[in-house]
């Protein structure tokens, strides 16, 4: 617009879709991040466990060349459940960091700034804003853990004929512990930080929580001594054990406890999560 | 002109305490200024119209549309400016108000263009590129008021547009303000604590007082009337004088202490009138002063007097 003819104007031009809307936060989100060189640097590093594993499936599948080289160690290891499951941990622990380092700085800058009137006042709503927030981390700790593990699999499956019909649970475990693991890491990071306007401190309670439940799980194991370790299901860590020990079929040391009682404790961390988040996300908050 | 809000027996309860009571009235100023005291209900109200308060009983409509139920196409019309900072600190100007833009619906090149005309307009075109955390608190004002209006609402609701700034930096806020108002493209509500702001801007007045509605006028009537209401101070014996007013249909008392003369003229009587009355009855006019019902006139009386009822 020319400078002499700056005035107001009414916009009736045409307006989006609100279904999608909230794919606007994400977008703006990723911009933020990705301005940062420590993060870019850091969300490429999280390829590098993947482009390993690649690596070593490629090897495996031409371990009979490798052997004629002299490369006889390259037989050893089979790929099977304990590969993918060592690497979808490593893949947990990344996301983990990734969650770390994006999560606070969410939330917490609007809360600190009281910018959520700002949002709220526009036709998006509370529900529409806290879902942008967690896909900013839903989908990169995709992108870096079930996306690449399947693609593993996939590979997998075609360098060697007939291990995918043996190996199914695997890509089943990788997907739903990945979302299993995603969903929590995402609820509570987001959560915290709303809870701690802080940016510092919400990346530190993010630490702390893990800690805090292990401590507290343990605490709890020895006061009450009892046969069952119920303890357990306070500890964040072990819960997820059990519940990627259950999806990949795996050997784990908590059999003593049903699996149902970890998704229950999961179920119940996620809740918290939501309902700290629900308090939280405000157009203006009520002095009671 | 149709009324743009509509308040229908509304009521709003917050922790249990009662903070808007029966509000009834229908709204159709250009610029409604409102005012009243601390803890009067003003910020609620404006809340309320935005859906972040559920009405207790009662409802509002807002352009026709319930804010019960039909709260998202309402905020589709809305602009809101409110009171205290609201910004991301990290963020430049544009990225912020594009983004709000896009939050209300522009797609992504419109939400662009609009941005950079919106900070032009407000005055931070040569700053659009800057973090808001580095911004003065007047530029955040005026940022805060770029986000109001980027998507080009039907309604701007500004609370407080003028707090904290500087007296060139409200001039410029009220200046823009009427430039928007007089587009007549929009409906503006400016709550204000500041009388001069609300006397300055806005064709009509909302008083509140604990939770109610106390005192609605247009303040342009307001003054049109009082030009009519004259206090005269007079030398000599002002009898006939009195007597000729009269006559011309003016309603006269006088004060037994001082003799000044009330009067209230019809709308045929010009001042030059009385004037030549007084010369024809040969008596001194020494004062003559139009009734200054000034908006705090209006406003201590609304609070002296408000029962609480429109």
């Amino acid at each position: 617009m020319a400078v002499y003819k700056q005035t107001y104007k009414r916009y009736d031009g045409p307006v989006t879709g609100s279904r999608w809307r909230f794919m606007i936060l994400p977008r703006y989100s990723f911009q933020t991040a990705f301005e940062s060189r420590g993060f870019t640097a850091f969300f490429v590093i999280c390829f590098v466990p993947s482009l390993i594993g690649l690596l070593a499936l490629y090897f495996r599948s031409n371990a009979d060349i490798l052997a004629s080289v002299g490369m006889n160690f390259v037989s050893a290891f089979p790929i099977d459940t304990r590969f993918f499951l060592t690497l979808f941990q490593i893949q947990s622990f990344l996301t983990f960091v990734l969650a770390m380092f994006l999560g606070p700085g969410l939330v917490s800058p609007d809360l600190t700034n009281n910018a959520l009137p700002l949002y709220l006042s526009r036709p998006f709503s509370r529900r529409e804003y806290v879902l942008g927030k967690l896909l900013v981390i839903v989908i990169l700790a995709s992108c870096i853990t079930w996306m690449p593990g399947l693609l593993l699999f996939i590979i997998q499956s075609n360098l060697e004929t007939g291990w995918m019909s043996g190996h199914m649970r695997i890509a089943a475990a990788i997907f739903l512990g990945s979302w299993v693991w995603i969903i929590l890491v995402s609820l509570l990071s987001v959560a915290v930080s709303a809870w701690v306007k802080w940016k510092p401190v919400a990346a530190a309670s993010m630490f702390g929580i893990f800690f805090v439940t292990a401590a507290f799980g343990e605490l709890t194991n020895e006061m009450l001594d009892l046969q069952t370790k119920w303890g357990i299901l306070i500890n964040l860590s072990e819960v997820m054990n059990m519940i990627w020990s259950y999806l990949f079929d795996a050997k784990t040391t908590y059999r003593t406890l049903p699996v149902w009682s970890a998704f229950l404790s999961f179920a119940a961390f996620c809740s918290l999560a939501l309902t700290v988040l629900w308090r939280k996300i405000r157009a203006c908050e009520v002095v009671r | 002109m149709n009324a743009f809000i509509e308040l229908q027996g509304l009521s709003v309860s917050l922790a249990g305490r009662p903070i808007l009571k029966e509000l009834s009235g229908n709204f159709s100023g250009r610029c409604i200024g409102l005012l009243g005291p601390n803890g009067a209900g003003k910020t609620t109200l404006l809340q309320t119209l935005l859906g972040f308060h559920t009405a207790t009983t009662g409802t509002a409509r807002v352009f026709g549309l319930d804010v019960r139920t039909e709260i998202r196409e309402i905020r589709h019309q809305i602009g809101y400016m409110p009171e205290s900072d609201a910004f991301i600190a990290g963020m430049t100007a544009i990225r912020f108000v594009r983004m709000m833009a896009e939050l209300s619906g522009l797609p992504p090149e419109a939400a662009m263009e609009r941005a950079h005309e919106t900070l032009f307009y407000v005055g931070l075109g040569e700053a659009r590129y800057r973090k808001l955390g580095t911004y003065s608190l007047g530029m955040k004002q005026m940022a805060k008021l770029a986000v109001s209006i980027v998507h080009g609402p039907h309604m701007l609701i500004l609370d407080e547009p003028t707090n904290g700034l500087d007296p060139p930096g409200r001039q410029r806020m009220l200046q823009l303000v009427k430039e928007i108002r007089d587009t007549r493209e929009i409906n503006v509500i400016l709550s204000s604590h500041l009388l001069r702001d609300v006397e300055e801007c806005c064709d009509e007045v909302m008083i509140m007082k604990d939770g109610r509605i106390v005192q609605y006028c247009n303040l342009e009537e307001q003054r049109r009337a009082n030009r009519k209401f004259l206090h005269i101070e007079t030398r000599g014996d002002n009898s006939p004088f009195l007597e000729a007013v009269e006559k011309l249909g003016c309603e006269c008392a006088v004060e037994a202490k001082t003799s000044r003369i009330k009067m209230v003229m019809p709308e045929t009587v010009e001042i030059r009138n009385l004037y030549e009355l007084a010369e024809t009855h040969a008596i001194q006019i020494r004062r003559l002063d139009y009734k200054r019902d000034s908006l705090q006139g209006i406003f201590m009386e609304a609070m002296e007097n408000g029962n609480g009822r429109l």
